[in-house]
């Protein structure tokens, strides 16, 4: 099953074609990595898969829905983590979750529930009142991703999640997605950091509006013949014609 | 050129401590590294450095100059890019350079020479709204107005934080290009990546300095003895490689596991592996990297 279809999804402003006819789908499930240079399209591209943004021609689905007629379905069925705004600081950690879960409509008393168990899980049980800005930025993090998925979405989006985080809450966060997209979550993710790349089960890369490679990371490092993910990256990019 | 020392600064009434007990020098004509995540005290200690914030105890000197005595001298020998665009968005390219110059006092024409090869890309835009530009633009025009008064030292906090790789790269080349002119650079970056490209670093975290030095000596004096297992199937591995016994740490690397063993008998692990059914592994030894060493460093602390 997909968890997002793209068929020549197109986004223009004035002139100038942010997003240029991409396709593609995400099976459920999949770790999907979204790269792309400062400028190639991306924030356009995933605004418009979370029903933010109309698009200019092209279709796409996004968890069985029709992104340009049914973008307030979208929003109910996907979540949503950035690093730059996740959490309210001056907020308690309980407050933060139970905001979010109001949001999507989570009846009470299953929010109280799942609110106890989202703080064990995550051992915080005993900072439950304590204001989420002081907690340390790893943990933050790792509470907004449970945040994010507290309505049990279908997908989840993830704008460069671990930037700014230590190396190894960074590795840490992974194993939560991991975990996560084993129990069929499907996770779309950005980052600059070209070992989480790896990580992935297939990655796109977009240069320019377009998609310029999309496959697993073995397959690609063969295809462009370098070892690693960041050479991947540094071959597609420098095709780059845009001026910014 | 830099002296810090007993640098300790903290906020609301002392109860979140940025920085504790901080020493540090910088040479002439160094590029020095700040190296951790958010939260490690790197932007305190940048704006401790640039005069704009007053330490709790701790003094700090700047060519010779007390950041907080002397700080008129020190503000007009620094080039100071903070972490968020700073410049004015509703002016335009020219304009901020412009108003930069005539703050410093200098004359753009006369010292074009030191921003030339940078201002000469953002030329063809010098009428566009600061505001309006990419991401990539707004650093090199951040970079020009922190330039334009020929400053002896550059202080530049977060620079390529949110930067993709290919212009990550792009920029650390200006730095070095600006080195060699004879500019001291201290460089703040959450990028463990970056480390290598600095003559020296010091590695942050939570306030505290975890280590100094060249990156190649505070790699060799880890002392950390690292195995590295090339995988597809990483996370199934990287579980079976923590359950056993002898292990310390295991961290993926992209496609690879580092593994540091408590008694460094890769040999055992090997075996273990092949029994729980991993076939066709290879393992080599390397050399630790930043990224090693600062894994391993977090883990002393905790």
């Amino acid at each position: 099953m997909n968890a997002i279809v793209v068929n020549n999804l197109t986004k223009t402003f004035g002139s100038f074609m942010a997003v240029d006819h991409i396709s593609f789908h995400v099976t459920k499930g999949e770790v999907f990595g979204f790269l792309g240079a400062n400028g190639a399209g991306k924030t356009t591209a995933m605004r418009m898969l979370c029903g933010l943004l109309k698009p200019s021609s092209g279709e796409g689905r996004v968890a069985g829905f029709n992104i340009d007629t049914e973008s307030e379905e979208i929003k109910k069925h996907i979540g949503y983590m950035s690093q730059k705004f996740s959490l309210y600081n001056n907020l308690t950690i309980r407050e933060n979750i139970r905001f979010y879960g109001g949001l999507y409509d989570i009846p009470k008393k299953e929010l109280k529930q799942k609110t106890d168990e989202l703080v064990e899980q995550l051992g915080l049980t005993s900072y439950t009142d304590k204001l989420v800005q002081s907690l340390p930025l790893g943990w933050k993090q790792k509470l907004a991703f449970s945040v994010a998925i507290q309505h049990s979405p279908e997908i989840v989006f993830l704008d460069e999640p671990t930037g700014g985080v230590d190396p190894i809450t960074r590795r840490q966060f992974w194993d939560m997605i991991y975990e996560t997209a084993h129990n069929g979550l499907t996770v779309f993710v950005t980052t600059h950091y070209m070992d989480e790349a790896e990580y992935c089960h297939r990655v796109s890369i977009m240069v320019d509006g377009k998609i310029a490679a999309l496959d697993t990371p073995n397959e690609l490092k063969k295809i462009f013949e370098t070892e690693n993910m960041d050479g991947v990256f540094r071959k597609l990019a420098r095709r780059a014609k845009r001026n910014e | 050129m830099i002296s810090i020392v007993d640098i300790t600064k903290t906020y609301e009434k002392g109860k979140i401590t940025a920085l504790s007990s901080i020493n540090l020098t910088v040479n002439q004509g160094e590029l020095f590294g700040l190296i951790g995540p958010d939260g490690a005290g790197k932007t305190s200690l940048i704006r401790i450095i640039a005069s704009l914030l007053k330490p709790d105890a701790g003094s700090v000197s700047v060519f010779e100059y007390d950041t907080q005595k002397e700080y008129q001298q020190v503000r007009n020998s620094i080039g100071y890019m903070p972490g968020r665009f700073s410049l004015y968005q509703d002016l335009s390219v020219e304009e901020n350079l412009n108003f930069f110059a005539n703050v410093f006092r200098v004359d753009v024409e006369q010292n074009y020479h030191l921003i030339s090869e940078l201002y000469d890309q953002l030329a063809p835009f010098k009428d566009r709204r600061a505001g309006k530009l990419s991401g990539g633009m707004k650093q090199k025009l951040a970079l020009c107005c922190a330039l334009i008064h020929e400053p002896r030292l550059l202080l530049l906090d977060e620079p390529t934080t949110g930067v993709d790789p290919v212009s990550r790269n792009e920029f650390w080349y200006m730095l070095l290009k600006l080195k060699k002119r004879g500019i001291t650079i201290l460089v703040s970056t959450p990028y463990m990546d970056e480390a290598s490209l600095c003559d020296r670093v010091a590695l942050m975290q939570s306030g505290t300095i975890l280590d100094q030095g060249t990156p190649s000596d505070i790699c060799k004096q880890s002392g950390l003895v690292l195995y590295s297992i090339d995988s597809n199937q990483s996370f199934h591995l990287m579980q079976a490689i923590k359950e056993y016994t002898n292990t310390n740490t295991c961290y993926a690397f992209g496609s690879s596991l580092h593994i540091n063993l408590k008694d460094n008998e890769i040999e055992g692990l090997m075996s273990y592996l092949s029994a729980k059914g991993f076939s066709g592994l290879d393992y080599i030894m390397i050399d630790p990297g930043i990224e090693d060493v600062f894994m391993e460093k977090l883990n002393q602390v905790a």
